[in-house]
């Protein structure tokens, strides 16, 4: 790879960010970048359908949520010492709990993305909304597993070797879950289902003429990007110790896609560097001004504007240009 | 029919006709301009804000009205000249994310103009009341006068787009875009007088919004979500469509969350059945969109041929 | 970088000498996460403003400690409110908190402070599982158990005679702990109960079904801009003049009232405290309050106003130091004037004190909110059996 220099450098700095928060005195910095992390996989794994396939869902914090919450059943079933339906039995073992949102999620997304994908288009938009609302209203009516006011998860989940009550090893825990899902994102797009996927958004009628079942390369790609999805929810539900139904309001759909645009479309970092530029700038302008979404609304604004490509868009033509 | 029925029957009506107001105008710059708009719902706010404020200084109701509808579509114009131009020839992605911006930058801009507090309005004079439009059931005036003008506006949308110029050149354009543009109509100013036109009619829906809920910051997101819905029901680019699509997701939310709980209580444990039937009727209309699109994808009145 | 944000510099080295200092070097730190943005936010504003005019009253001091008063909103969202406690906890390293006005908001904060080994003290949100089994030394309610509010109500609602009451509120914890405190004291028939939207703008559809219930009052709980709405709407209907209202204090406060105007004559109401209180205390606190902001305040701002005077006076005692025990011993004395008369802390650390009603009524062709009789006196909420500290 030839950006094999950049990218070590950038892991390096990634790896090193706790000792750096911790010897500056911002140890909470340490969250933050934790979350920039899970939203990082989850905004990564949309753009894998968005920018690789020209799918644009705006119903995937669904399976964010969805992630989040089989941490915070399977939480609050172990708490409980009751099993589910009377069957399956709670677990706070990371290693049980992270395959099984991943499978939650992933069969959510095979069912919805079944019927959305019989749409395209604006339509495609809307359905994928319509259906993430529907879970947004579900898990408010789920009185059991706390409605509005969502679910403590008051401790983190466990892990053989690690402990996750410091931050610090959850950081690792999601940087380590992050580099694997750009990792396996960087080889299915360069296999031939990536080269399919890119053919689909290109020209999906041109790709059908050649004799590929276009449906279920796209179903295929849909359910993949909802495990990854699954998977950030997963994790967050970890770092936040806390679900509630926000975290699959369609605002959060909103953000995952923006951060994705505003990082760059098809790109593999674009939609990390969205994420962190978000909320980095969420967190920076509010520590200055209590009015800073006055000031986010115009930048995000001139990036569309001057910017095309995003973020990364931006750096690759200064790269050009040095 | 009893009472109750009928009631909550004029409640969706008029809940109906405010998201026609507003998905009037999401439709048209929607289906001509294909531009997906997230901030129509700041021009709901703007509207609603200038009617308040003018109407509370001078003290007349009519005062703010016009103010209500000049400050939402003299935004909208500036809207479309200094950021939403640029955009046409862009894809839908890079639409949202600008609009996004813009409803970061509005709904702040007036919470540091003009504060956190929701603001009054008061009735206008002669709507203050209720009618007995039936033996045991007075309604309010004014969400009669809300139905009144949102159908008002109904047809005088279907005079303007049916028998006049603009009309012609709107029906053309939801169709065959292209062709229009290649026929040298001045298809920028086109753009801008309909997009003035949505953000009035979105205005509108604010100023009638006003004296019944509150006047306040994030009023237009929470009702915009909903606007697409309809506008996706009715088919992009159809007023047509965007009434009748209204009507429908009006009349079932507003039945759903009137009758749903009460079935329910009937089955099952009273504070679940609430709980429940709060989520169930919240959903309905999305699940009513899923089934729309799944069996005419391009909505019930599908304005491209 | 965020240290800029929204701080109440409490009038740092301007407390003149003669005032007694236990303060050593630094001013103690107190972290306030509230609700300044959306619908909710004037109450931040008088959550904020209210524990503000008891500094001010000490120069800048609580019971003779200097303090530092860090502002934060929540946005009205669980998870923003948890990242602002944990950026408290850990980078400015404060350990006592205050602030958290709704309920949802607190069962996300909370645990997170606790955990930390930080003291918690609510002006505003007492939610019945914190009353009860999940009670914590460190976590102290200076305002009342959320269910306190609405038995009140339902006592309210016996006294007037109503046998057939309607009875609304907001699908959350709060909402749930309204109907279910309401009905504990409420000896009538409930003929309905509906549920409605935390982001609810029209009631509509739930007019019609109390027009067609047809009962003797409804009760009805919506705090902030969602009263302003409900109420409107309630007098749009015509239903007013057929079918009074009996609610607890936060349907109806004095921005509410302000809001709601002639649509609030009539209305009945049960609170704690109310700004017509003639004790020394209260009427000092509404002067001081109404000179600097030129508004009448809140009962939100005298919760504040309360909570900030009970953390003094345990200050004083502690001579500022908020180490958990002996700061724990000091505030359960609850050694201060409270601005509503009797108040004590109960085993769970919620108070104990005296409702009243209270009715909105003309004076001097103004509405007001003038307070009538006491209904229940030095009233306990039923958690506190279940509370083992």
């Amino acid at each position: 790879m030839r950006n094999a220099l950049p990218l070590a450098v950038l892991l390096a700095g990634a790896i090193a960010l706790p000792w750096a928060a911790e010897a500056l005195g911002q140890p909470a910095t340490i969250g933050l970048a934790t979350r920039i992390l899970c939203l990082g996989i989850a905004a990564a794994s949309l753009n894998l359908i968005l920018g690789h396939g020209g799918m644009v869902s705006f119903g995937h914090a669904l399976y964010y949520g969805l992630g989040a919450y089989t941490v915070g059943i399977l939480w609050e079933h172990f708490r409980l010492g009751e099993p589910i339906f009377g069957v399956i039995p709670g677990s706070n073992e990371l290693l049980v709990t992270l395959p099984i949102a991943m499978l939650v999620a992933g069969v959510a997304a095979a069912v919805i993305g079944a019927l959305s994908l019989r749409t395209s288009g604006v339509q495609f938009i809307m359905i994928t909304l319509a259906f993430a609302q529907m879970g947004f209203f579900l898990f408010v009516g789920l009185k059991a597993y706390g409605g509005d006011d969502g679910l403590l998860v008051r401790r983190r989940n466990l892990v053989p070797g690690l402990d996750l009550r410091q931050p610090d090893q959850l950081y690792w825990l999601c940087l380590g879950f992050l580099v694997a899902w750009l990792f396996l994102q960087w080889r299915i797009v360069g296999s031939r289902f990536g080269r399919v996927l890119e053919g689909i958004r290109q020209n999906e009628r041109r790709m059908a003429a050649i004799g590929i079942a276009t449906y279920r390369y796209k179903l295929a790609g849909f359910v993949i990007a909802g495990m990854g999805c699954g998977l950030a929810g997963a994790l967050t539900a970890n770092e936040l110790r806390f679900v509630s139904p926000d975290l699959m309001a369609w605002q959060k759909s909103g953000e995952i896609m923006v951060m994705v645009i505003l990082g760059g479309v098809g790109t593999l970092l674009g939609p990390v560097v969205g994420a962190a530029a978000l909320v980095g700038m969420e967190y920076v302008l509010g520590g200055i001004t209590e009015n800073w979404q006055f000031f986010l609304g115009p930048i995000l604004l001139a990036v569309v504007l001057w910017a095309p490509g995003g973020i990364m868009g931006l750096l690759g033509r200064g790269a050009r240009r040095g | 029919m009893s009472a109750l029925v009928v009631e909550q029957l004029l409640n969706g009506l008029q809940f109906g006709i405010m998201l026609f107001l507003l998905a009037a105008g999401l439709t048209l710059v929607f289906g001509i301009m294909g531009v997906i708009n997230l901030a129509h719902g700041s021009l709901f706010m703007v509207g609603a804000y200038a009617a308040a404020l003018v109407a509370q200084a001078s003290g007349h109701w009519w005062l703010g009205l016009l103010a209500g509808l000049a400050a939402a579509a003299a935004t909208g114009m500036v809207v479309e000249v200094a950021v939403l131009r640029r955009l046409y020839a862009r894809d839908h992605l890079d639409q949202v994310l600008a609009t996004f911006g813009l409803i970061l930058f509005f709904n702040q801009g007036i919470t540091m103009l003009f504060g956190r507090q929701p603001l009054l309005v008061q009735l206008p004079p002669g709507f203050a009341g209720s009618i007995e439009i039936m033996p045991g059931l007075p309604y309010p005036s004014f969400r009669l006068l809300i139905i009144a003008v949102g159908l008002l506006v109904a047809l005088g949308l279907y005079w303007l787009i049916q028998h006049t110029r603009i009309g012609m050149l709107v029906r053309a354009g939801a169709t065959h875009r292209d062709m229009v543009r290649a026929l040298g109509v001045d298809i920028r100013a086109l753009y801008t007088v309909v997009f003035g036109l949505g953000a009035l009619l979105a205005g509108l829906a604010g100023v009638m919004a006003g004296p019944v809920s509150n006047v306040q910051v994030g009023m237009g997101e929470q009702i915009l979500i909903l606007t697409f819905v309809v506008v996706v029901i009715g088919g992009i680019g159809s007023v047509r469509g965007a009434l009748f699509g209204a009507l429908l997701v009006g009349v079932t939310q507003t039945l759903l969350s009137g009758f749903v709980p009460g079935w329910l209580r009937q089955v099952m444990a009273g504070s679940e059945a609430d709980a429940l039937g709060a989520a169930l009727s919240s959903m309905g209309v999305y699940v009513l969109m899923a089934v729309v699109l799944l069996v005419k994808p391009r909505g019930l009145f599908p304005a491209h041929a | 970088m965020h240290i800029q944000r929204r701080f109440l510099m409490a009038g740092l080295g301007l407390a003149p000498l003669a005032a007694p200092s236990f303060a050593q070097g630094a001013p103690l730190k107190i972290g306030m996460i509230t609700t300044l943005s959306g619908p909710g936010g004037y109450i931040g504003q008088d959550i904020r403003d209210g524990f503000q005019i008891a500094i001010d009253q000490e120069q800048g001091r609580l019971g003779g400690q200097a303090v530092q008063v860090l502002v934060e909103d929540d946005g009205f969202r669980p998870p923003q409110g948890k990242a602002v406690a944990e950026r408290f906890l850990r980078n400015e390293r404060i350990k006592l908190f205050t602030g958290v006005i709704f309920s949802n908001i607190l069962g996300a904060v909370a645990p997170d402070v606790l955990d930390g080994d930080a003291i918690y003290v609510s002006p505003n949100a007492g939610p019945s599982n914190f009353a009860g089994r999940e009670c914590h030394r460190n976590y102290f309610v200076v305002s009342w158990q959320n269910d306190s509010l609405h038995e009140s109500a339902g006592e309210l609602a016996n006294r007037l005679g109503y046998r057939r009451m309607f009875i609304l509120a907001p699908n959350y914890q709060a909402g749930r702990d309204a109907l279910a405190g309401f009905r504990r004291l409420y000896k009538g028939e409930v003929v309905q109960e509906i549920f409605t939207r935390l982001d609810q703008t029209d009631y509509a559809a739930e007019l019609a079904q109390i027009r067609a219930a047809r009962p003797d009052a409804v009760f009805q709980f919506h705090p902030g801009g969602l009263g302003i709405a409900f109420l409107r709407q309630y007098a749009q209907a015509g239903l007013l003049a057929s079918i009074p209202q009996v609610m607890p204090a936060p349907s109806m406060d004095a921005g509410t009232l302000a809001a709601v105007g002639d649509a609030a004559e009539g209305v009945n109401l049960s609170s704690h405290w109310n700004s017509d209180f003639a004790n020394p205390a209260s009427l000092a606190f509404v002067a001081a309050f109404r000179a600097k902001h030129n508004r009448m305040p809140t009962y939100y701002a005298q919760q504040s106003y309360d909570t900030a005077r009970a953390i003094g006076a345990a200050l004083r005692q502690t001579r500022g130091s908020i180490e958990a025990n002996p700061f724990r011993t000091a505030m359960l004395r609850a050694d201060f004037a409270s601005t509503r008369g009797n108040f004590r802390f109960n085993t769970n650390q919620h108070p104990i004190q005296d409702w009243f009603s209270l009715k909105v009524e003309r004076v001097n062709g103004q509405l007001a909110i003038v307070t009538k009789d006491k209904i229940l006196e030095n009233h306990a909420d039923v958690f506190a059996a279940q509370c083992r500290i």
